[in-house]
């Protein structure tokens, strides 16, 4: 496609679903309702750990107005020893995640759940519902956890042979890691720990099922994936996914949080003992206490370099938390932190450790931010030690096309070195700066994904386009989406809507997540249009009574490819679409596909920070995001995917963090004492956009959302530094934190 | 059981009466009995903004707010924004400077918004970011959401 005649594609058009949000109109799962509908409430475990001996529900169940009280025992029952993969769930953790069975796990694990007539009175009854528990000794913190006397939250889990809360390791390795450290000049390890953090997507889990009398069952939910609503649903109520319509609510955020059920299986539970449909929604401080957040970590990274800047071995070891039960993003850890570069001898190891919180799920490049924080802030200090520019140093090594990555591929086409270059060019790096005033750089990496997709593609009966999707569109992928479909058809935007399916509407897609939506979506309906395009030409043929190898589609029309096809007045969309009945019927056209062909992204970012000395306080002054997206299709969501990431990373770097009290119990679980970061805390966040188009994707597309959270931990952390001349090794670098480490300077 | 609190109220410039408990607050009634779902429920402490509405004129959390207060009083909700069908400029600058992503905070956003530049048609950047601190966004970073309200600060200079 010839960049120059885009028309819509790289245009920041109006989103389709933008006026209903600004009204006030759009749908999201807290805002329905149904006739006769219950509300559902849960109870949640009082204690960190617990093996749960009896529940008695008989005086929950005879208080007035309650219909239907549930327990683990009403869902399919998943044996510890058999694992049940879908996706990257294990259906065993989270029929428990959801229910607890044998034992509580964390503060807040959910037991048991009512249905009633008001959620007063569900509350009231779960209240009246009485737990025999036999409490456990408790580890919160990854120390604990792995230390040779931690209480066991598992039996089975077993490492090097024993009971333990290690469930799984990863590992990376290239080269000779012994060898390389042997030939560096000057080698620098440094230990590092982050505190949990939570997506903090504002709206709250909530969701209405209705189980009819014959299974038949309708799930509105908040998710980033309706197919993996109804797959987790049938899995954990046994009712068979041709039985169940999950209908993707608009979704008020999710970051990975929402990739994965908390109440939709319950409140089916309740829907099908009670008769009647049932709505649930969390409270804040149940989505703090019970989803999400992210892991806690602590590693350790070692970096070897020579005399002229070549880094020649480098090792991490990451420890990360998974919460209740095993799954912590070490994958995303291990294999992103060094992949920026080109080292001949590397080793990254992940421990996933299990302990008394609450499961983690995914956020936002799962794992990455963790890891390229340890790495990024160990590069820092090596350019220090060896007086050369973190940005050069980063350019002389540089991961490029054809270099082998410690994570395995060898790269296509691909963009880092141009965010360097960006960097290094951009105005805001030679910016002077005053005293308390410091600037940092870090990269990051994130792979993309591909994965399941499904478009429709429909021409309306008065020759308009509708097109039909099935991934939850979170930050206005229908934008894009309509920007693709707009300019391959030649027409203009306002002719095309973008809906995004229900699962008895569209084929299976997978999660919204992973930067994949609009890598996966952009070819599915890419490949649908140009079908689409081609039954248009076949119909005009009809019309004209000529071939369809002689016909052209061109700015919404056909016409006659040449002289020789024929004198004809050139058909539009209307005036086709009109004719469709005779011309063979609806023109419409699908295609339901494995994308294959993510490439990852890379960014670089630069920080400038002040420090308030006498209260601790670290500001962002100044940031600028550079991010290689491959193609962007619609410039102002990229940025806004840019901006977003970057102060979701500014809130992980210098004020969010779970805190837990003796008891085992979070003490910070409102917005109150978990801080995000606020409007008044921010200046301006300044985006540039890489093309380095992907060579694999039609558009050039990599995916956008995930990377621009990896740099910004590790660029806060070596600004700081520049600023007041004392290192950070503990995240979050908040006001008492930082006063401590001044004191001590 | 408790005795039920009859309001009479204006909402949007509309006559509206209600049946309330005395500790049903003003959100809850808005959505679950008026069916005015734009305020979003997200932390009911009064943390989060996205519940904002007017009362009298002055910005409110709803979620603070006991709906047996409304007695006599004007509320306006994200519903009553648009005028005569159209977008009030915020609503339009929001739109053409990308200023939501998901959408949840951007009711409270805007009630917030258009609280200040009534009050104050033309605030500095640094003013705009002390207002609009209550009102909470994950998804944007705020950067899009000040434009926009600069945005449709200058429009409505310009008009008057
Ligand atoms: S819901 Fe009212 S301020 Fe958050
Ligand atoms: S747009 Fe999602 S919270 Fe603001």
């Amino acid at each position: 496609m010839n960049e120059m005649s885009n028309k819509w594609i790289g245009k920041n058009t109006i989103r389709p679903d933008g006026a209903e949000k600004v009204t006030g109109r759009a749908e999201y799962a807290a805002d329905t309702t149904m006739p006769g509908m219950l509300w559902g409430k849960i109870l949640r475990s009082p204690y960190p750990h617990a093996t749960i001996k009896s529940i008695d529900t008989k005086k929950a169940e005879s208080l007035p107005g309650v219909h239907a009280v549930a327990t683990h025992d009403d869902s399919v029952d998943f044996p510890l020893d058999t694992p049940v993969i879908l996706g990257i769930q294990d259906m065993r953790w989270m029929a428990r995640n959801v229910l607890a069975k044998e034992k509580v796990l964390f503060h807040g694990h959910p037991i048991a759940a009512v249905a009633a007539k008001t959620e007063e009175i569900a509350q009231k009854a779960c209240e009246l519902i009485e737990v025999d528990y036999e409490v456990h000794d408790w580890a919160i913190e990854i120390n604990d956890a792995i230390k040779d006397d931690a209480p066991i939250l598992h039996d089975f889990i077993k490492f090097d042979g024993k009971p333990s809360n290690i469930a799984g390791t990863l590992e990376h390795k290239k080269g000779d890691i012994d060898k390389g450290f042997e030939e560096a000049d000057v080698i620098i390890e440094k230990d590092f720990e982050t505190a949990a953090v939570h997506q903090g997507y504002l709206e709250n889990h909530a969701c209405l099922v209705s189980v009819a009398p014959d299974d038949k069952t309708v799930i509105w939910s908040s998710s980033q994936g309706q197919f993996m609503v109804r797959a987790m649903t049938s899995f954990i109520t046994g009712i068979p996914q041709s039985n169940i319509r999950a209908i993707p609510a608009e979704i008020g955020g999710g970051f990975g949080g929402k990739t994965i059920v908390y109440l939709e299986p319950v409140a089916a539970i309740l829907s099908k003992k009670s008769g009647r449909p049932v709505k649930m929604m969390m409270t804040r401080e149940e989505v703090m206490r019970a989803s999400g957040p992210t892991s806690a970590s602590k590693s350790t990274v070692k970096i070897g370099a020579t005399k002229d800047g070549k880094i020649i071995a480098a090792k991490g070891v990451f420890y990360l938390q998974a919460g209740a039960f095993p799954g912590s993003p070490i994958r995303g850890a291990a294999g992103c932190c060094l992949a920026p570069y080109d080292i001949p001898n590397a080793h990254t190891l992940g421990y996933d450790v299990v302990s008394n919180r609450s499961k983690v799920a995914a956020y936002r490049a799962p794992g990455a931010p963790i890891g390229a924080y340890a790495v990024e802030c160990v590069l820092d200090e090596i350019a220090e030690s060896l007086n050369i520019c973190p940005l050069e140093f980063r350019l002389k090594n540089a991961a490029k096309e054809g270099t082998k990555a410690v994570h395995g591929p060898t790269y296509p086409k691909m963009g880092y070195v141009e965010t360097l270059e960006a960097a290094l060019k951009n105005p805001h790096y030679k910016l002077p700066l005053k005293k308390c005033q410091g600037r940092g750089v870090a990269s990051g990496f994130w792979f993309n994904a591909g994965g399941e997709s499904c478009a429709q593609v429909n021409i309306t009966e008065d020759g308009n386009v509708a097109v039909t999707t099935g991934h939850p569109d979170i930050g206005g992928s229908r934008a894009s989406i309509a920007n693709i479909t707009a300019e391959l058809l030649g027409i203009d935007i306002n002719r095309v809507s973008v809906t995004i399916g229900d699962t008895a509407s569209i084929g299976f897609s997978n999660l919204t997540g992973g930067s994949r939506v609009l890598f996966a979506s952009a070819l599915v309906v890419t490949e649908s249009t140009k079908q689409v395009i081609d039954i248009l030409k076949d119909r005009a043929a009809k019309i004209w009574n000529i071939d369809k190898e002689a016909i052209d589609w061109e700015n919404g029309v056909a016409k006659p490819a040449g002289d020789n096809a024929g004198k004809f007045k050139p058909l539009t969309l209307a005036e086709i679409a009109d004719q469709a009945t005779p011309t063979g019927g609806p023109i419409g056209a699908g295609h339901q596909v494995n994308t294959v062909g993510a490439e990852g992204g890379f960014a670089t970012h630069i920080c400038d920070v002040e420090v308030d000395v006498e209260l601790g306080i670290a500001r962002i002054l100044k940031y600028t995001a550079i991010q290689d997206v491959g193609k962007a299709i619609h410039p102002a969501y990229v940025e806004g995917q840019l901006q977003g990431g970057v102060v979701q990373g500014i809130g992980w770097a210098l004020n969010e963090e779970y805190i837990y009290n003796d008891k085992g119990k979070l003490d910070n679980p409102g917005f109150l004492d978990y801080r995000i970061p606020v409007c008044s805390d921010l200046p301006m966040i300044d985006t540039v956009i890489v093309e380095v188009p992907n060579p694999k994707h039609p558009q050039g597309v990599r995916g956008v959302g995930e990377v621009p959270i990896v740099p910004p931990l590790a660029a806060i952390a070596n600004a700081i530094y520049n600023a007041v001349g004392k290192r950070f090794y503990s995240l979050p670098m908040s006001p008492p934190k930082v006063l401590e480490g001044l004191e001590q300077k | 059981m408790s005795k039920k609190i009859h309001v009479t109220t204006s909402i949007n410039g509309e006559e509206t009466e209600y049946l309330c408990e005395p500790y049903d607050t003003m959100l809850d009634v808005l959505r679950n009995q008026l069916n005015l779902t734009g305020s979003k429920e997200v932390c009911s402490s009064g943390d989060c903004g996205a519940c904002s509405v007017t009362l009298n004129d002055r910005l409110v959390c709803s979620c603070l707010m006991l709906a047996a207060e409304a007695e006599g009083q004007e509320i306006r909700t994200i519903e009553g924004m648009t005028e005569n069908g159209n977008f009030h400029v915020l609503q339009q600058k929001f739109l053409e400077h990308a200023a939501l992503q998901c959408g949840i905070c951007t009711p409270g956003m805007l009630v917030a918004a258009k609280a200040l530049l009534d009050k104050n048609p033309s605030p500095t950047e640094t003013e705009i970011r002390f207002w609009l601190a209550g009102n909470l966004c994950r998804c944007t970073g705020y950067d899009k959401i000040v434009r926009a309200v600069q945005a449709a600060s200058e429009e409505i200079k310009e008009s008057a």
